[in-house]
């Protein structure tokens, strides 16, 4: 089982998000962002970080680098896609996924530990929780609002689309508490935290984010 | 000589030129030096290079004969400097942890660009730290940040400490480092004059280690990373009103403006380089940029150099060449490579669209040479800028004042007598602003990054991993107290090692060495100098006693308003080594039913306390005694506890006493303790709020008391059962009882209302 981790310049957590996967039990494979071509791969993690900067707008450059021609392609054919953090942003800049991520309502950086309900697990990416399930893992953020327009949102929530919301106080003014979404076929998961710190006891608050990473191992195997 | 460039030919054929030397910061006799050794007027460029380079923050001129004595300390094979592996004088000190790695760290200080312009003076503080690191060949794994403020309610707070955090984050989050620990304290001796110091830690494999030296004959020097533009140039500017017209802007901001997208890109870049063994000699350009870079690689090799300068690539076409010389610009470094491998170490450059250029060649000469468009610009021996700069004696005398502080003991203070007073104090205390919850700050701060953080913040000390595979991990802790400094200033600075040393041991780690930011007010003001004669005589004394060298840090000298100097801050960081990760033991009460005792001994010790300073405003009196062999004892006993499993969780105790620190272990995970204080010392005030050293609370499962007892008495660590962990509240037997949630609300809600 071979997941691709893209390395974008600004990445920062594509080494964990291979570290996450290898504990997972999938073979981490390292994309490069100025690939033409996708090795050969089974799934496709965008990792968080400040891909060129952010210095425009979050994920608006990334969006336009070499590699994810393919990966847009393989991901509207139905190869699974998880993008985190700065990942996300690139999936709604590449209209993978609708809506936006803004700043922060109170305009500044967020690191905390944070409580999430899975609100699907019908995705390729949360099989492994069960419905409603609470997890704990890190957030980490300065662009983290989810924003869109109300049939949007209202469109999201009926057809199941929204797959993580965040529990207690909203940590940077997403709209109805969105952490995470899915697009219509559930291939593609975009969220603000960060499930890959959170698979080890001994360096995240939980090992709850490592149920993403086997969801997907095991949705490729059945597959 | 208007518009021209000013040329060694020139110099030498125009000897009487008036030239700004005063207004570069240079002294007569400082002057008339550069005049003997060159024999000649030094051309402006060369006048830029000394001038910046003989400066205090390059020079260390007035700190020099006093941090003699640190080396010293490792030149008399103290226990400890064996593991040493490249200690003061380098970018960073490096020290060998075991396993076949090496460890190099520092804590430097950018204080004044961070008043002049908060975001910005933090941002390039962490970068130009982080950028010390990767010189030495590291991979940078972790940064913290010393931060002090004037009082938390004053204006000019308000406009610091938000763009201070912002930037230390935003530039730190970018660059993809964890920051796992540091320090925020609010005093009004910093009032208008901030102190924002910055760490980072790397990690090598020890064969690995790079040096900033230019060696061989016919090697080439490249400058990679960002364009050189007018930033940072500040007092050189002068040189260029004097020698051009009104046809450019002279006013240049003296600020440096970060960019940690460059700096990540080149954190990368560099990695790649050192993994191909493609460099000889590396060094990053940070204070003094160019001139700084090209001499300390020079002086440092064997032979001399050539550079031509307008090689250089510009963000600003119209600099001058001693501006070029002499800007600030970040995200840049400078590599000695062999010509035979330039085509595989530009190869790398152009993967991470790094821009690198050739600017110059080592050679026999031992001179450095510049050259600008065929014109030799400077010829000087690159020894004398870098490595030879003035020496200073200066004058030293104790503060007139010293003596009445001292006599101003705080036993005349109204203390709190009654169980109700004694639990509003202690409300009080967990909300003052030095004491208070700093999650407001660090939760700006990205703490997971990496995916090797096992402990940080509010922890007593950051623990990463450095090798997944074995669990080898280093721990880090910092400390200052600047009150203590005040009263006197050789036990302020050795309070300030004792208390990161005991940090780092709480927390399972073996301390190993240390750096030091040595923050002090004007070396021209001899009371100044005293203090600083006597926190370095201190500090160097200390490391002999607990066998733990400096490795290196910096001077930041200036730190005043008028005739007002900060109080003496050493800020000390102790690194330490941890052979399992693991065995880590973290601060918070974490099952009920755990047994609880206070290990040390606690005296009536108050002078320059958190609680005189909140509750009264006061400062007087002596800091609490020192008691190295007792630190040591005691670190042992944790190190030895920790690797055994003996204990649950520790916590140093320090501002704030007995008090803040159970209160800290009671909230990191909302586990309640009820405590007796019969025991510990005469009353239950002094209990409760001295900050007497060498004290640790630990937990200790019930299964672990009777090893953890044996192993403390085997020890000779004096032990005082102090009670029992479990339930919802801090219960102070027959005195009071706080409950958590009352506690949390006190805790953390000071810097957020402050703030926010």
């Amino acid at each position: 089982m071979r997941v691709g981790v893209v390395t974008f310049p600004g990445s920062l957590d594509d080494g964990d998000a291979r570290r996450a996967l290898g504990l997972a039990g999938a073979e981490p494979v390292a994309l490069w962002h100025g690939d033409v071509r996708l090795s050969a791969v089974d799934a496709v993690v965008l990792p968080g970080g400040f891909s060129y900067g952010d210095y425009l707008r979050c994920g608006a450059i990334a969006r336009f680098a070499p590699v994810m021609e393919r990966v847009i392609e393989r991901a509207r054919e139905g190869m699974p896609v998880l993008g985190i953090c700065n990942g996300f942003q690139i999936l709604c800049e590449s209209h993978l996924l609708p809506g936006a991520l803004v700043r922060n309502d109170h305009r500044k950086f967020v690191c905390r530990d944070q409580a999430l309900r899975v609100e699907s697990n019908t995705t390729a990416w949360t099989t492994a929780y069960a419905e409603g399930q609470e997890i704990v893992i890190p957030l980490k953020n300065g662009e983290g609002g989810f924003v869109a327009d109300d049939p949007t949102l209202d469109r999201l929530e009926g057809e199941g689309q929204v797959v993580v919301r965040y529990l207690g106080s909203n940590p940077n003014g997403s709209y109805r508490d969105i952490a995470g979404i899915a697009n219509e076929v559930g291939n593609v998961v975009g969220l603000m935290p960060h499930p890959e710190h959170a698979v080890e006891a001994l360096t995240g608050p939980s090992t709850d984010g490592v149920g993403f990473f086997t969801s997907v191992i095991a949705g490729l195997v059945s597959a | 000589m208007s518009g021209h460039i000013d040329t060694v030919k020139q110099a030498e054929t125009t000897p009487e030129a008036e030239q700004p030397f005063r207004e570069l910061g240079l002294r007569d006799d400082e002057y008339a030096r550069i005049r003997g050794i060159l024999g000649r007027r030094p051309t402006s460029a060369e006048l830029a290079m000394y001038s910046v380079m003989w400066s205090e923050h390059c020079s260390y001129k007035s700190s020099k004969v006093h941090l003699r004595q640190f080396a010293d300390v490792v030149a008399k094979g103290t226990a400890g400097s064996d593991a040493m592996l490249v200690g003061i004088g380098e970018n960073a000190g490096v020290v060998d942890v075991g396993q076949g790695w090496a460890v190099t760290f520092k804590v430097e200080s950018h204080n004044h660009p961070s008043y002049v312009e908060p975001y910005q003076g933090a941002a390039t503080g962490v970068g130009g730290i982080v950028r010390d690191i990767m010189s030495m060949g590291a991979r940078p794994v972790a940064v913290m940040d010393q931060l002090r403020f004037g009082p938390a309610d004053a204006p000019d707070t308000h406009r610091v400490l938000p763009g201070v955090v912002a930037g230390v984050g935003g530039y730190g989050n970018c660059l993809g480092l964890p920051n796992i620990g540091g320090e925020v304290v609010f005093d009004p001796s910093y009032a208008g004059n901030p102190l924002v110091n910055a760490l980072c830690v790397g990690v090598m494999r020890a064969e690995d280690i790079k040096l900033a030296h230019a060696s061989g004959s016919g090697n080439l020097v490249v400058l990679f990373g960002a364009r050189t533009g007018g930033d940072g140039i500040g007092g050189v500017s002068v040189l260029a009103s004097e020698t051009f017209d009104d046809d450019k802007p002279t006013k240049r901001p003296s600020v440096q403006v970060g960019d940690p997208f460059m700096e990540k890109v080149l954190i990368e870049c560099c990695l790649e380089v050192f993994a191909a063994d493609l460099v000889v000699g590396i060094q990053d350009l940070g204070g003094a940029g160019l001139s700084c870079a090209t001499s300390e690689l020079a002086s440092n090799g064997d032979g001399g150099m050539h550079v031509w300068l307008d090689r250089v690539p510009l963000r600003d076409m119209s600099l001058r060449p001693e501006e070029i010389l002499m800007s600030e610009s970040q995200e840049r470094m400078c590599a000695v490579v062999t010509p035979d491998r330039l085509d595989a170490f530009l190869e790398i450059c152009a993967r991470w669209e790094v821009t690198a250029t050739v600017i110059g060649e080592v050679n026999d000469s031992r001179r450095l040479t510049v050259e600008w468009h065929g014109d030799l610009i400077a010829d000087v021996p690159p020894r004398t800028v870098a490595h030879e700069g003035p020496v200073y004696e200066r004058p030293m005398v104790r503060p007139e004042w010293q003596d009445g502080l001292q006599a101003d003991d705080p036993s005349r203070l109204a203390r709190p007598t009654t169980t109700e007073q004694l639990r509003d104090t202690v409300l009080r205390m967990v909300a003052a602003p030095n004491l208070a919850s700093k999650s407001w700050v660090t939760d700006q701060y990205d703490r997971y990054v990496l995916g090797n953080t096992v402990l940080a913040q509010p922890e007593d000390a950051g623990v990463v991993r450095i090798d997944p595979a074995t669990g080898l991990g280093v721990a880090l802790a910092t400390d200052g107290n600047g009150r203590y400094g005040k009263l006197d200033p050789y036990a302020g600075a050795q309070l300030a090692l004792s208390e990161a040393y005991r940090n780092v041991a709480v927390s399972g780690a073996r301390p190993l060495a240390l750096t030091d930011c040595l923050n002090f007010g004007s070396p021209e003001d001899p009371a100044v100098m005293w203090q600083f004669a006597e926190a370095t005589r201190g500090l160097a004394d200390a490391c002999r006693e607990l066998g733990v060298p400096v490795t290196g840090g910096n001077v930041s000298f200036y730190n005043q308003t008028g005739d007002q100097a900060i109080n003496p801050t050493p800020v000390v960081g102790v690194l330490g080594v941890i052979d399992d990760v693991t065995r880590r033991v973290p601060m918070g009460f974490a099952a009920e039913g755990d047994t609880v005792l206070l290990l040390g001994t606690t005296r009536d010790e108050l002078g320059g306390s958190e609680w005189a300073h909140h509750v009264h405003g006061h400062l007087g009196g002596r800091p609490p005694q020192v008691d190295l062999a007792a630190e040591r004892a005691l670190a042992e006993l944790l190190v030895e506890a920790a690797a055994r499993g003996l204990v649950r969780a520790a916590h140093d105790l320090s501002d704030g006493g007995l008090a803040q620190g159970l209160s800290e272990m009671v909230l990191r995970h909302d586990v309640g303790v009820t405590v007796t204080l019969g025991e510990v010392t005469g009353d239950a005030f002094t209990a409760l709020f001295s900050e007497s050293a060498a004290r640790v609370v630990v937990a200790v499962a019930p299964e672990r008391l009777d090893d953890f007892r044996a192993a403390a008495t085997a020890a000779g660590i004096p032990v005082t059962a102090l009670g029992r962990t479990g339930g919802d509240a801090l219960v102070v037997d027959g005195v009071f009882r706080v409950g958590v949630g009352e506690l949390r609300a006190a805790h953390d809600a000071t810097l957020p209302a402050l703030f926010a």
